[in-house]
């Protein structure tokens, strides 16, 4: 049994919020971003480091988007989106990535990698908007 | 009424953190996120956290400075991150001593760095006090309204 889309244009099918996957090692940063997210009715999961996002990934099918911290240990925001952008599962899924500080080249750099979005932190309620356009349908 | 005095309690609060420079736009930002999206607890969630990290952090620092031989680098990298959540939860003067912190690093100036957590602990702690109230204020205001019900 298959569940018509939603007719109307510019509304999204089936009912079921977009699924953000937030990657931050500061708690702090992954509780406003999730709740900037939640509070515009998206399903967030937030996770502290790369490696649990490719756990994540590896397991669950439905991420509308990544939004990434840059500077994290082990693994960098710039080098989970390579490794998102390698894969064929997941090559797809629209990358953001975050960061405190404005450095043209590590802007250049992700947006040549596959990156979608730059965007500077803090992280503002009046970011979401733009973070919407960038999603997969 | 008691409401009404605890309701302008935590308004005369909120503007002196304000007009002191303590907390920022940022900060009223998470607060109408709270207000107007229906998410109660998110500001005490995300002050909760940034006043566990900031001691922490804090800490870290502190050990590091007292050690002989000084690594700034690593000094640096833990200011860094008190500044992007102190950013993040929109407590400015925090985040702006932190930017002068940086500059000490920089400079490889255990005194400077001495002087800049001296300044940083103090007004953490002043603002960590004024988060415990504000908080303490809300609960006895929920409190009341929802005997009034």
């Amino acid at each position: 049994m298959s569940i018509g889309a939603a007719g109307a244009g510019g509304v999204v099918g089936g009912g079921e919020a977009p699924h953000v996957l937030a990657v931050d090692d500061s708690s702090v940063d992954r509780a406003v971003i999730a709740g900037i997210l939640r509070s515009s009715q998206f399903r967030v999961t937030a996770v502290d480091s790369g490696k649990r996002a490719l756990e994540l990934l590896g397991s669950e099918p439905n991420v509308s988007m990544i939004i990434t911290d840059y500077w994290m240990p082990e693994m960098t925001g710039y080098e989970l989106l390579k490794k998102v952008k390698e894969s064929s599962k997941l090559k797809k899924i629209p990358v953001v990535i975050m960061s405190s500080e404005n450095v043209p080249t590590r802007i250049s750099r992700c947006l040549e990698e596959g990156a979608e979005d730059f965007l500077l932190k803090p992280m503002r309620p009046s970011d979401v908007s733009r973070l919407f356009s960038r999603m997969l349908p | 009424m008691a409401g009404a005095a605890l309701r302008d309690q935590l308004s005369a609060l909120l503007s002196s953190m304000f007009s002191q420079g303590l907390v920022d736009e940022q900060f009223e930002q998470l607060q109408m996120l709270q207000d107007e999206g229906g998410t109660p607890g998110f500001v005490a969630e995300v002050v909760t956290l940034f006043c566990d990290d900031a001691e922490r952090i804090i800490a870290e620092i502190a050990t590091l400075l007292e050690q002989p031989i000084v690594s700034f680098d690593k000094v640096d990298a833990f200011v860094h991150q008190l500044k992007g959540s102190s950013a993040s939860v929109g407590a400015q003067k925090v985040k702006f001593t932190c930017m002068q912190f940086r500059q000490f690093c920089q400079e490889k100036s255990r005194d400077g760095c001495l002087m800049a957590l001296a300044v940083v602990r103090n007004e953490f702690y002043d603002l960590r006090n004024k988060f415990q109230t504000m908080l303490q204020l809300e609960q006895q205001i929920q409190a009341y309204d929802h005997k009034q019900q």
